[in-house]
């Protein structure tokens, strides 16, 4: 559905604002902005009345405005629900816009998939917006603990310009296991997972078009970032697998991925990682040493790997020692 | 509480002070200067007005090889950091009598006090830290005929020690004081040389600098603050800690065996909560 021209962006069938430069109609139906520079806000339709978000690959900077992650648009009859918000209020506001040009129902819920800036820090746009948020029955402990260190640890990252606005807003409706959501005619079933990418990684199934949004349960060409547990998450992944889904938004990675063969690739990774832990743990390659080869293996296909992979070494490392 | 208890608390109101007017230093205008230009000033700044107070007047001497330290350049984790201390045995033929590990831009800056028991025979001893910014990791040796030597190593990282470290809440508290010891045999061990042992304990060691959102207030610290290894009744070492250990502190050391006595572990936190345990010493890894 998207046609690339150069940098020039052609868009059919999309909600695309322009960041900077004013958008220009053309061609009844069709989008185009004629800026190079500017960053595009693209929410395409995947499936039927679902809408994503890809993020770039990158981590979180002035220049992307935070938006490294996959965002969701899910249209009910009655209402729609928000999967994540961003990781600015600047990214918030355009997803807002986007979400506006679309459709003018009310944002009833929404959903944080987990407690990364990346996916929270636009909390504050939905939440002014009336929407209701829900999360994980451990994203209130976990943004109690991390909060302040985010809000602190990000601006030198991001810069005061913006930070502006960001708050860290905990949701008021928690899902223990499952729950159910409604946006008339439309049924969402909402999973808390045990600890895996985070200790409060929350995912979406949308029963009528089999679409799941895995949040970072899923990463596709970004790395695996490991902030819970590499085992739980290993442990976890065929009961994920088994999830009957069509497609998979993942949490980073395309707007939209085939499933379960979107699982692979991380999957791969995470054994070929494990393994290379494992066997300097039990030859008593001590950690220092251990982490300057683990995973290396794995290197091909992924977008920052050297940004993440030592220290999802370390932190798997630390973990499977105790096996 | 011992003497070196009141020193780490008399540096943490004095670091606090400093890290705030670096704070403040930052926002006034240093900010212009890049990292690189400034990295390493605000930590011997910290040193300069810190060493009185953990070594009094004491002149602490260059380490001329007695002792070495290796810490990663970059952290990969910042509230995992492995540090390696090493003691060159033709320059401390009985060992030595203590280690003090600092990091000086931590809130708290003494990081570990460790004391040797007499013919211990450790020489390598390894653990993992929280920095909590660019800074540098010293070691500080005491001689048996009580000399000071100083070796340090610099460390770019970032929030080791306000980032909340536990990334699984329920299984910390669920194994909080659970220990496991891994004995090396001296051919498989890192110098090759004497037998070693790991020694991993689990416990949150929560730095008590991350700050609840709602009230502001900080969540209170809880650490090991107390431990010590035996065999049988022998001292190999005991340790008096800061806030910097990484969460589920880890130990790993070469020793003297003695005999064939179990090698017994205490630790205490800051709750007043005492963990022990012992293990069989395994012959096979002599």
């Amino acid at each position: 559905m998207t046609i690339l021209l150069g940098r020039r962006h052609v868009i059919q069938g999309f909600a695309c604002i322009g960041v900077t430069a004013a958008m220009l109609p053309c061609c009844g139906g069709y989008w185009m902005r004629a800026s190079a520079a500017a960053r595009d806000f693209s929410l395409g339709e995947i499936a039927d009345g679902i809408y994503a978000f890809a993020g770039v690959y990158e981590l979180m900077a002035p220049a992307n405005q935070g938006a490294i992650c996959n965002l969701g648009l899910i249209v009910g009859n009655d209402a729609v629900a928000l999967i994540d918000s961003g990781g600015s209020i600047k990214e918030g506001q355009e997803f807002l816009a986007a979400v506006r040009w679309i459709t003018a129902k009310p944002i009833r819920y929404l959903i944080n998939t987990h407690m990364h800036p990346d996916h929270i820090f636009g909390n504050a746009v939905f939440r002014e917006a009336g929407a209701t948020i829900v999360g994980h029955h451990n994203l209130p402990r976990a943004l109690e603990a991390r909060g302040s260190y985010y809000l602190q640890s990000y601006r030198e990252q991001l810069g005061d310009e913006l930070m502006k606005g960001i708050e860290i807003i905990p949701p008021t409706v928690l899902v223990d296991d499952r729950l159910e959501l409604d946006l008339g005619g439309r049924s969402l079933e909402l999973r808390a997972w045990k600890p895996a990418h985070t200790d409060n990684d929350l995912t979406v199934f949308d029963k009528a078009t089999r679409t799941l949004f895995a949040g970072d349960l899923v990463f596709m060409s970004h790395l695996p970032t490991l902030d819970g547990s590499l085992l739980g998450w290993m442990r976890q992944m065929s009961e994920l697998a088994a999830v009957d889904a069509a497609r998979v938004v993942p949490g980073h990675g395309p707007a939209s991925a085939g499933w379960p063969d979107a699982l692979q690739p991380e999957q791969h990774y995470f054994e070929l990682l494990a393994a290379d832990l494992r066997k300097s743990i039990a030859a008593g390659v001590p950690l220092s040493e251990a982490v300057k080869t683990a995973g290396q293996s794995a290197r091909d296909g992924w977008s920052l790997f050297d940004e993440f992979n030592g220290r999802n070494a370390t932190a798997g490392y630390a973990e499977l020692e105790w096996e | 509480m011992s003497d070196s208890s009141h020193i780490v608390r008399r540096t943490t109101l004095r670091n606090t002070a400093a890290a705030l007017l670096l704070a403040v230093a930052a926002i006034g205008g240093f900010a212009s200067l890049t990292r690189a230009e400034t990295a390493d000033a605000p930590s011997n700044e910290t040193w300069n007005s810190l060493k009185t107070d953990v070594f009094a007047n004491r002149p602490i001497k260059d380490n001329e090889g007695l002792i070495s330290i290796e810490a990663p350049r970059r952290a990969q984790d910042a509230a995992l950091v492995p540090v390696d201390i090493r003691i060159d045995p033709a320059k401390a033929p009985n060992g030595v009598k203590a280690i003090t590990l600092i990091i000086d831009v931590n809130p708290s800056p003494v990081a570990a006090t460790f004391k040797f028991g007499d013919n211990s025979g450790v020489t390598h001893f390894s653990t993992r830290v929280r920095v909590n910014d660019y800074s540098f990791v010293r070691a500080i040796a005491e001689t048996q005929d009580g000399q000071l030597y100083m070796t340090e190593t610099f460390v770019k990282a970032s929030g080791g020690c306000s980032a909340p470290a536990v990334k699984n809440q329920d299984e910390a508290k669920a194994t909080m004081g659970q220990m496991k010891l891994r004995q090396f045999a001296a051919k498989d061990s890192i110098d090759g040389r004497s037998p070693e042992l790991q020694l991993m304990i689990r416990h949150p060691n929560n730095s008590g600098l991350q700050r609840d959102p709602q009230t502001q207030l900080f969540i209170p610290p809880h650490f090991i603050h107390e431990l010590s290894v035996m065999q049988g009744d022998r001292k190999i070492f005991s340790m008096e800690s800061g806030i910097s250990i990484s969460e589920d502190p880890n130990f790993r050391f070469n020793y003297h065996p003695d005999g064939k006595n179990p090698i017994r572990v205490e630790a205490t936190d800051t709750d007043g909560n005492k963990f022990q345990d012992q293990w069989p010493l395994e012959t096979a890894k002599l």
